[in-house]
């Protein structure tokens, strides 16, 4: 290597480090100030804590404290992501796959009214969608507000267009051979889909199941709208929310409530790091 | 049975759950708020909404603080869609380069992404009101001392923009990673013999070989910056008050946070919703020229 080329990468190693230390910056913030006591924190905000033991005092308030109710909370941020995220890519891989296989005007025109999904913003919908679901729960007797189906169902909803779209777009690349001689072979519609189509489908499921699950746990609108801020079914945003706005300037535990939101999507991220990337990448560009 | 009813039978039925789903979720509210925009709805139940005809859409045009809500997202979303994109440019050169744990720094620049809106504009919060003036303190600079980023009107803005660029320069660098990796390392090595510098390469290769990634990057920003919410909510809340057209507005009130404000706060749900239909409207518009513009531009391989 010429002096110059080694002089460039130098200071191009040494922009990226500053950029990443800007980057990660309010991440040290949080977990400095998460074990500080709320003098501590007004006085000091920059400094390392006196005592890290303050750390788990603080973890034990937020764990007992019923404004926030972070047990229950992530009970619940857990239940609504994860049968979101199943039902979303099994229901829109099934849909996509029908609809890619099936040739007619019919297919074409859902195909399309699916598409039509990705441009129309929440904030259209959201004010009509609360009230439908109150009329559905007077005209049927079924809660659909406050409850988990009927965010579970708002999440599929929202998320089966992308979902639909991608795994249409995958579909087609599929050799329809495959799944001919799987029928030749006596399998049935159903079982062509599930044992020969969704295992060649696994990327895409990887890439969306990531997308999609970023945005449900993080998300906040959605849920405040349909379960409301401080009701007795909430996410860890609506819980974040309600206890923010319940103690003001609390900043030593507000910062411990939101390394305790933050902490399992980071720590999630981290394991599965590598097909994160990966399927961020392929997503992305589709 | 027929074999081509049965054969249709299941495709309804494979298509049905998610189908369902949609339709109650997107279509049936999406037709109900265009009805609901022409009334005096109220979302009160037992009571009946009024036609009133386009009043709601009259009201939103005379309204200064729709008005002012309007230009401000604009200008939010001009100077978002610039910094985000061009920050995420740069970590994508900068982590595409020979330089060591460049996939250690990926993930790095990413991590933010991971980070709700809500959850981070308290963070961002805490850092603009006590952090920034105590590092100005130390270091003896009155210049961050005093810097009331969320005090003053005009910069609360810039801290908004400075907290969105932030979480999402990551996630839009991934998409513009995937397109470096993709352009001919050949072509840049042939400008180099010709003798092109770092920006001829970076303007006559790189740039329109990159202009796909470009136009699905610059929707992204676009659309999400226009929708902001969570942020503003967590960070300002609409605050500081600003004077506009001689009356008292909310600086940081872009249309997403209007909206909801007017049916809720003020609590007039027919508003809000005639101000969603626009919002739709030149949000469409809007995305759809950037799209076509864009378009025009790449380069076929």
């Amino acid at each position: 290597m010429t002096l110059r080329r080694k002089l460039v990468t130098y200071s191009l190693t040494l922009v990226t480090l500053i950029l990443f230390l800007i980057t990660i910056f309010p991440f040290f913030i949080i977990v400095i100030n998460s074990a500080k006591a709320s003098l501590e924190i007004m006085t000091n905000p920059i400094t390392f804590p006196k005592h890290w033991g303050q750390l788990l005092t603080n973890i034990k308030i937020i764990w007992s404290k019923p404004t926030i109710r972070y047990s229950a909370s992530l009970f619940t941020s857990v239940v609504i992501t994860f049968f979101s995220l199943l039902t979303i890519s099994i229901f829109s891989a099934m849909a996509a796959w029908v609809l890619v296989r099936t040739k007619s005007k019919a297919s074409t025109f859902i195909f399309l009214l699916f598409l039509s999904g990705l441009i129309i913003p929440f904030q259209v919908v959201m004010f009509p969608l609360v009230s439908l679901f109150r009329i559905i729960n007077e005209t049927t007797g079924i809660p659909m507000l406050r409850t988990f189906h009927g965010m579970i169902l708002a999440y599929i909803g929202f998320g089966a267009p992308l979902a639909v779209f991608m795994f249409h777009g995958f579909i087609k690349s599929i050799p329809k051979e495959l799944e001919e001689a799987a029928t030749i072979d006596g399998c049935n519609k159903a079982q062509v889909f599930f044992l020969i189509v969704m295992p060649i489908l696994k990327p895409i499921f990887v890439t969306i199941i990531i997308l999609n699950a970023i945005w449900i746990w993080n998300d906040f609108l959605l849920p405040s709208l349909v379960l409301g801020v401080g009701q007795d079914v909430q996410t860890i945003p609506l819980a974040i929310r309600a206890f923010a706005g319940s103690f003001v300037k609390k900043w030593d535990l507000i910062m411990t409530a939101v390394l305790m939101a933050a902490a399992p999507i980071v720590v999630g991220f981290l394991i599965a790091q590598k097909h994160i990337i990966k399927g961020m990448v392929s997503g992305s560009i589709k | 049975m027929g074999k081509k009813l049965k054969s249709k039978m299941f495709f309804w039925l494979f298509l049905a759950p998610a189908l369902l789903s949609f339709i109650i979720v997107v279509v049936i509210p999406f037709f109900m708020g265009i009805y609901y925009s022409l009334t005096d709805w109220t979302a009160i139940a037992g009571i009946k909404p009024n036609w009133v005809g386009i009043n709601n859409y009259k009201n939103m045009f005379k309204d200064i603080a729709f008005q002012y809500s309007f230009i401000r997202t604009f200008v939010f979303t001009l100077l978002s869609v610039m910094t985000i994109n061009f920050v995420a440019l740069m970590l994508a050169f900068l982590v595409t380069r020979e330089i060591k744990f460049k996939n250690f720094y990926r993930a790095g620049f990413f991590v933010p992404n991971l980070i709700g809106g809500l959850v981070l504009g308290y963070v961002w919060q805490f850092i603009f009101k006590s952090v920034i003036p105590q590092i100005g303190d130390v270091l003896g600079i009155d210049f961050l001392s005093n810097l009331l980023l969320l005090a003053d009107p005009t910069l609360t803005l810039f801290g908004l923009i400075f907290a969105f660029t932030w979480q999402y320069a990551g996630y839009i660098m991934m998409i513009y990673i995937a397109a470096l990796l993709n352009v001919p390392q050949e072509l840049i090595e042939a400008s180099e013999v010709d003798g092109a510098n770092f920006f001829q390469k970076f303007w006559n290769i790189t740039f329109p070989m990159i202009a796909q990634a470009f136009t699905i990057t610059s929707f992204l920003t676009l659309v999400n910056s226009f929708k902001q919410f969570d942020i503003i909510i967590a960070l300002t809340n609409g605050g500081p008050s600003d004077i506009y057209k001689e009356q008292i507005v909310n600086s940081t009130e872009l249309l997403a946070v209007h909206i909801y404000n007017v049916a809720f706060k003020y609590n007039n749900m027919a508003e809000g919703q005639a101000r969603a239909i626009i919002f739709f409207l030149v949000l469409s518009v809007v995305s759809m020229a950037q799209v076509y513009y864009n378009k025009k531009r790449e380069v076929e391989m």
